[in-house]
């Protein structure tokens, strides 16, 4: 059944072998490697200026790199077909920096957008499955009718996730997913994220510099230094690597304090 | 990727509904499923709804959300479920989808009485839109004025650039532009008076014509188009990326740092490109007689000089720094009215050429009226 056009759901959801990419003479990323595994969670951090959202749009599928090339479910991504493309689209959601919402729409119409492309939904079910969605990023369910510019800048991020998840997609994006949240909201998005990765085989790629969920719900945290990823393992291995930069990122107070409550929570859970 | 399609068995155990479901209860099979669940439960009546997930292959939101119905829709809504499932999963997607709370219903549009609101809201608009345009005029006034008094808060360097931006950029276009319109003016002369033999007269035609009205507005309509939503859009990006506010909070007046420059600009633009536009003009009118009336430039100049006069050139640049206000300042005045949503932001812009073509055209006719009075 491995022909064109079947994904073979079994193989890396996505995979990034010797990605270059340069803007004009100054190389952001070269021979980066970099797989994400199916149902994992994983963390990318790097310092500013390293490529993140880059190497991010890359892998999404947004920039072509100057070299090498990224594969999607074991297919290389340039040799799949148009019909394929869209199929994995469609199992991809993202969740851009500033929520990226289409602004002439309701928070509602905004969610509801990737339903109407590619389901048969009845309109009042697709209403009320964004709704739900809506409610389970924890947004009021009166903002459903707001327009995005009626939105603080956290809400609109919870409306971006909303969105994203419209279509209960396998792979998901998330770029700064915490930042601006406040805790008790950034701790309930990190459940979530935890439940749907259990419900669904969600596959998670983040890029984020919230310790807290590096710690908490990161199967694997890849760190972009040197325009590589030079190390993507747990977190133990992570902060044991030696490297100045990693050694400071995780050596910082702010750093051991996010640990030490990781570490609590993960006991409480397991008594 | 085979899914089996998505089915579910009902059982009844006292007060307790338990839910069989089975296959793939995702996305692609809810529009199938929809409504029957909850059909099938309305007459049933039970307080705990149990729901087995032993033989569900695969479960997402939009699953969860439609057998969650199964708790709202009997007779009474039950008072509580559980999930017997081995995965955590469907539990915690069965959580998310019972606590749903469903957000107000879109509202339904009232013909007639949405017309009259739209109406009403148009008018309010209109008057609030000349109170606001007055009002931003004498604000840019009183700063402008506070500028020339102080000529060492004028940003010299921001003038410059927009010259540059507005004046020399637009250049090339007006030039062109203008050689055409020249030319079509002199084409349309030659036809009709050479009927009476009077070709000479298309020199008085396309003198008066270009140098009076048409280099003129042709520059001011152009500039509207060009520079003035060029305004709008940049000044209205920069208000919904928060750096007005930015500038408000250090203290910079947003008048002095954005709309008098813009003004200056234009003002001192405006009658070079409108000089520029009426010499291609002319030119565009005299190869057009060399080359149908065989009025020769020499001719041509002669005639110029003595039917039409140095005093039509005046006529005609003495407007432009009006315009070139203007423009500069009713694209000001509309950036700083965006809001934060893109869509505002097209509005704006659109207002804005509407509005700038309009007043240039507006205050063009009042010159008019004026210059025949005073019998220039």
């Amino acid at each position: 059944m491995s022909g064109p056009n079947i994904l073979d759901m079994s193989a890396p959801p996505m995979r990034a072998v010797g990605i270059k990419t340069q803007f004009g003479p100054n190389v952001i990323h070269e021979n980066l490697d970099f797989t994400v595994n199916h149902g994992e969670i994983v963390g990318l951090v790097g310092g500013s200026g390293t490529g993140k959202s880059v190497l991010l749009n890359t892998m999404l599928g947004l920039k072509e790199p100057e070299g090498g090339y990224v594969e999607y479910f074991g297919q290389n991504r340039d040799e799949l077909t148009a019909d394929m493309r869209g199929q994995i689209n469609k199992e991809m959601g993202v969740l851009f920096q500033g929520g990226a919402l289409f602004s002439s729409m309701t928070v509602r119409e905004n969610v509801m957008v990737p339903m109407r492309e590619s389901t048969n939904l009845s309109l009042s079910l697709m209403r009320e499955l964004a709704d739900m969605k809506i409610n389970m990023v924890g947004l009021p369910p009166e903002s459903a009718v707001l327009y995005p510019s009626d939105l603080s800048g956290g809400m609109k991020k919870r409306a971006g996730l909303a969105r994203a998840l419209a279509l209960d997609p396998k792979l998901l994006f998330l770029d700064e997913p915490t930042a601006g949240l406040d805790p008790v909201g950034a701790n309930a998005f990190d459940e979530l994220i935890l439940g749907l990765r259990e419900a669904m085989g969600l596959t998670v790629l983040m890029v984020t510099h919230d310790l807290d969920s590096l710690y908490l719900i990161c199967d694997r945290i890849a760190v972009l230094v040197d325009k590589h990823i030079a190390i993507a393992d747990s977190l133990e291995a992570v902060t044991q690597y030696d490297h100045p930069w990693v050694k400071e990122y995780f050596g910082g107070p702010r750093s051991r304090a996010a640990m030490n409550a990781g570490k609590i929570a993960v006991s409480g859970q397991k008594e | 990727m085979l899914a089996s399609t998505a089915d579910y068995e009902l059982e009844m155990q006292g007060e307790t509904l338990i839910v069989h479901p089975s296959g793939c209860w995702n996305i692609e099979q809810a529009g199938s499923l929809d409504g029957r669940l909850a059909k099938d439960v309305a007459l049933l009546s039970y307080d705990h709804v149990d729901y087995d997930m032993s033989s569900v292959e695969h479960l997402d939101t939009a699953g969860a959300y439609l057998l969650a119905r199964a708790i709202r829709y009997g007779v009474k809504p039950a008072e509580s479920w559980d999930v017997v499932s081995d995965s955590a999963g469907h539990k915690t997607l069965m959580r998310a989808a019972t606590s749903a709370v469903l957000g107000q219903e879109p509202r339904v549009p009232r013909q007639w009485y949405d017309a009259f609101a739209r109406l009403g809201k148009a008018t309010v608009r209109f008057w609030d839109e000349l109170i606001e345009t007055l009002a931003f005029i004498g604000h840019f006034f009183v700063v402008l004025l506070k500028v020339i008094v102080q000529p060492r808060r004028l940003r010299k360097r921001a003038i410059i650039s927009f010259i540059e931006s507005v004046g020399l950029d637009a250049a090339p276009i007006v030039m062109v532009l203008s050689f055409f319109i020249g030319a079509v003016i002199a084409y349309m002369g030659a036809n009709l008076l050479a009927a009476f033999g009077a070709s000479i007269f298309m020199v008085d035609l396309v003198g008066f014509s270009v140098l009076r009205e048409l280099a003129v507005i042709i520059t001011a309509i152009l500039l509207a188009g060009r520079s003035d939503s060029a305004f709008t859009a940049s000044i209205g990006a920069m208000k919904m990326r928060q750096e007005i506010d930015a500038m408000t909070v250090m203290g910079m007046d947003t008048y002095e740092v954005l709309v008098v420059p813009r003004a200056i600009a234009c003002i001192i633009a405006m009658p070079i490109l409108s000089f520029l536009a009426m010499m291609s003009g002319l030119a565009g009118g005299l190869i057009v007689a060399w080359a149908t009336a065989d009025i020769p430039p020499v001719l041509f100049f002669n005639r110029l000089n003595d039917a039409v006069g140095v005093s039509n050139l005046w006529v005609g640049l003495v407007k432009t720094p009006f315009f070139g206000l203007i423009i500069a300042v009713i694209g000001c005045r509309q950036g700083l009215a965006v809001t934060g949503s893109v869509e505002s932001l097209g509005q704006r812009t659109t207002t804005s050429v509407v509005q700038a073509i309009f007043a240039v055209i507006l205050v063009d006719a009042m010159f008019a009226i004026l210059f025949f009075q005073l019998g220039v």
